[in-house]
């Protein structure tokens, strides 16, 4: 299975949770876990997705950080393996 | 979810607040085979197997940038040193061979190509000459191709004459068409490494394999941000202690997209150079590092204690994290490309002399560093000497990158822009060393050369 990380940070507001999802949705990525925290007033989402068989990666990254750019908050992508690379002996 | 939060934003924010970045994946290329008796059918060859090499290399470092989220600075290319693959007695064909090379380079838009180089620690025979004649032409009538100049290792001593050549062409290299920058892209060096992905000096070396992939990572801001964050009275070996944790990651993230492009371009070696480059962006700098650590200014008395814990905590880090740690492998202090170095110079806090005791302790050696244009030739070669025997005798890599200004005064701030930064122009003694270069020779290597 191949994985990735979605991490959402930026000023709470509603519609963060919504938006993401349905960008998801939209290119058939199904959610595996879903975290969240407010740490002060940022707000922080971390997404574990499932992106085996996604062809258009390029596609869906360009597409997230779009709508990160209209909810005015910061998206980042990052493969699964680079966390396990940096956090894991 | 399979990694705390904390380990996720930790490493989001090592990327996008402190600037952690990937700052070169460098694709070495063995043009060995590509020599051939004509010059002509050399070039060609070279320039066709190049092609064939890099098939790929950009839009797959592209991809792995994007798949990642770790950004990728620097594309670029090393190749066999092309003293080796070129001996001819006619200028031109040193030139013709690298203006090719650099057309190349912007034809497929690498940043860089390195080899431009020759080994000199022995002697210097006629086509050396030849290709050292060539090199103020070289780069300052081409853009993106990158020289270096081997005067020394700890196995061959030290070459005054090659010296003593050496810094006749870096003067008339800056002198050219008055463009000191142009000597960003020249650098001397003594026990240079033969997998180094990061410019000026690097080069393909001999038996290193057909193509490599040599990852150079980069984080002063995330060891700056990881120190800042322990409380101001933590001990010595907390500050220890977590610039390995720091290393750690940072080697391990770039070993990991080292290891994914290679896997993707169908290549099986990789190799990770552990160095911390810094940037002119603020806080992207070792003496922030240094100076947060306890000193007033980078340069004051206690900074080289400071930077060579810095340089072993770091290396230490890096070579837990992964088993093909080379290249150089150390802390950069480039003046011009560090605000705070070149801030220390500009207070007074940083002279050359300290400089130099510097790169006893760290990697690689005078780096960035503008002069007087006026320089006595002979002050240079004393300055490359001394850098030289650094190396030799700590048997380890020193180089010696530096500006001569025309025109410039000691103190007149000097600006390059973008990555290169800006540093005032640094104060050298002139004091003669004429004599000494009026012997020529070669300086035996040091007993540890005999090592067997």
């Amino acid at each position: 299975m191949k994985r990735a990380i979605i991490t959402v940070t930026g000023i709470d507001h509603t519609g963060i949770v919504a938006g993401i999802s349905s960008v998801l949705a939209d290119f058939g990525v199904n959610i595996l876990d879903i975290t969240q925290t407010i740490m002060g007033d940022i707000f922080v989402m971390a997404l574990l997705v499932d992106i085996t068989g996604l062809e258009d990666i390029t596609g869906l990254v360009e597409k997230l950080l779009e709508e990160g750019d209209r909810l005015k908050v910061k998206v980042s992508f990052e493969r699964e393996e680079i966390f396990r690379a940096m956090h894991r002996i | 979810m399979i990694f705390a939060t904390e380990e996720i934003l930790e490493t989001i924010r090592m990327i996008q607040v402190d600037h952690l970045d990937i700052r070169t994946v460098t694709l070495g290329v063995d043009l060995l085979d590509c020599r051939r008796d004509r010059v002509e059918d050399t070039v060609k060859y070279s320039k066709e197997k190049l092609l064939k090499a890099t098939e790929g290399f950009l839009s797959t470092v592209k991809k792995v940038e994007l798949e990642y989220g770790i950004p990728i600075v620097n594309k670029r290319v090393a190749i066999t040193p092309v003293s080796l693959l070129l001996s001819s007695l006619k200028l031109e064909d040193y030139i013709y061979f690298a203006k090719e090379l650099d057309r190349l380079a912007l034809d497929i838009d690498l940043d860089f190509i390195g080899g431009y180089t020759v080994f000199l620690e022995y002697e210097v025979s006629n086509t050396d000459r030849l290709f050292l004649k060539s090199i103020p032409t070289v780069l300052n009538e081409t853009e993106r191709l990158c020289a270096s100049i081997v005067t020394a290792t700890t196995r061959a001593g030290i070459n005054l004459d090659a010296i003593k050549e050496t810094a006749y062409i870096i003067l008339e290299t800056a002198k050219l068409k008055n463009r000191p920058i142009v000597c960003a892209k020249l650098i001397v060096l003594s026990n240079p490494p033969t997998d180094n992905p990061f410019m000026a000096g690097a080069f393909h070396g001999i038996k290193r394999g057909e193509r490599v992939i040599n990852v150079g990572i980069s984080g002063p801001g995330a060891v700056r941000s990881a120190i800042e964050r322990l409380p101001k009275n933590a001990d010595i070996i907390s500050v220890v202690e977590e610039i390995k944790r720091i290393s750690f990651k940072i080697t391990r993230a770039g070993e990991f997209i080292g290891k994914e492009i290679a896997r993707r371009l169908g290549i099986d070696s990789v190799s990770v150079d552990i160095s911390l480059a810094p940037t002119p962006q603020e806080g992207d700098s070792v003496a922030r590092i240094i100076e947060r650590i306890g000193v007033e200014s980078f340069g004051a008395p206690g900074t080289t204690g400071l930077l060579f814990l810095l340089n072993d905590a770091l290396k230490k880090g890096g070579l837990m994290a992964s088993s093909f740690v080379g290249g150089l492998s150390g802390t950069f202090i480039p003046v011009s490309e560090d605000k705070g170095i070149a801030e220390a110079v500009s207070k007074g806090a940083l002279t050359l002399e300290k400089l130099e005791a510097l790169t006893n302790v760290c990697s690689v050696g005078l780096d960035m560093i503008p002069i007087p244009g006026d320089i006595s030739p002979y002050t240079l070669m004393g300055i490359i000497l001394d850098e030289m025997a650094i190396g030799v005798m700590h048997n380890k890599t020193t180089a010696v990158r530096i500006l001569p200004v025309p025109g410039g005064k000691a103190g007149d701030w000097v600006e390059f822009g973008s990555l290169l930064g800006g540093a005032p122009i640094i104060k050298v003694n002139e004091t003669s060393c004429v004599d000494l270069f009026e012997r020529g020779g070669r300086i035996p290597p040091p007993i540890s050369g005999y090592r067997n």
